[in-house]
């Protein structure tokens, strides 16, 4: 008899456009993946969720800044804060830190251009519930595609951060102009992660790299943790 | 009554976006320096008086119009309207 699947959401706002290759990379590595349509007000039973990719709201205002205020943001506050694992990508990422999941905000590139290319990022921690499948210090490559991918934050924020270890992910080169080359941070409490690389265009050989599946099989391993704990 | 919102990126925060039209307009000739881009909001506020409008938009600009990380933002009001 197997265990059961991870229940994992992949929240779709209007604009979301990486909603289903997230959850088909879910899919592949043996969750149980659902599609959760923004204006719902509460959460079905899941072990996870992911705020998938792409350009929620037309990037009106900010990007992030108006899929912050969708009905099913706050079923997502209310998720993280009872500990439940969120993790951001892209979009998604940008939506955390405008609803103050996490720290800091995106920009516009430095270069001003839209980045859509691989790059390679570090894994500064794997002692977190979405890097646990890596080892400190190894290298992934996940391609990027993003115009607004400059993670910024304020000298003495970016110094706390970094002295709290709550930088996860780091390109290996300049790549958005993002302080310090952040690619990914976590939250203080280590249950809410954003990155600005795609792990779910890497899952597999054919795509060019299946190093974004170090990530999504860590959540998925984490989420299935938590499935079994409440059986 | 009408209200107007400046939302300008903060001193000191790089503004590519400021950067790119400053080396544009130099390359049409112009001599400038400090090109800063930013935002502008055209709203009508339903109040009576300026205060409780200011205090209203004030509100607007902490919970959406801007983020204070890297934006300031300026609020005029304009008691008959737009000009």
């Amino acid at each position: 008899m197997t265990s059961p699947q991870p229940r994992i959401g992949v929240l779709q706002f209007p604009g979301s456009n990486d909603d289903h290759d997230a959850a088909w990379a879910l899919a592949a590595l043996d969750a149980d993946a659902v599609l959760v349509w923004h204006a719902e007000t509460e959460l079905p039973d899941l072990d996870a969720v992911v705020l998938p990719g792409g350009f929620s709201y037309g990037d009106y205002l900010r990007c992030g800044a108006i899929a912050r205020f969708s009905p099913a943001m706050s079923a997502v506050k209310e998720f993280a804060r009872d500990g439940g694992l969120v993790l951001g990508i892209c979009n998604g990422f940008q939506i955390l830190c405008e609803a103050g999941l996490l720290p800091g905000v995106l920009r516009p590139n430095e270069s001003l251009a839209f980045t859509c290319r691989d790059v390679c990022v570090q894994v500064e921690r794997a002692n977190t519930p979405f890097t646990a499948r890596c080892t400190p210090g190894q290298e992934l490559v996940i391609p990027v595609k993003n115009g607004e991918g400059c993670w910024f934050a304020p000298d003495d924020l970016v110094e706390k951060l970094e002295a709290d270890n709550q930088i996860v992910l780091r390109y290996t080169e300049p790549v958005n102009g993002s302080v310090n080359d952040v690619a990914g941070v976590i939250n203080e409490q280590g249950n809410v992660l954003g990155l600005m690389p795609h792990p779910e265009h890497a899952v597999d050989p054919l795509l060019g790299s299946a190093d974004g599946a170090f990530i999504l099989a860590s959540l998925v391993d984490a989420a299935h943790a938590r499935t079994l704990a409440t059986v | 009554m009408r209200a107007t919102v400046l939302v300008r990126p903060k001193e000191g925060i790089l503004d590519p976006q400021g950067e790119a039209v400053e080396a544009s307009l130099r390359q049409l000739g112009f001599s400038v320096g400090q090109a800063r881009i930013g935002r502008l909001v055209e709203l009508d506020v339903d109040a009576d008086d300026p205060d409780a409008a200011r205090s209203e938009v004030e509100r607007m600009c902490g919970q959406l119009l801007a983020n204070p990380l890297i934006e300031s933002y300026e609020i005029e009001l304009h008691e008959n309207g737009p000009a």
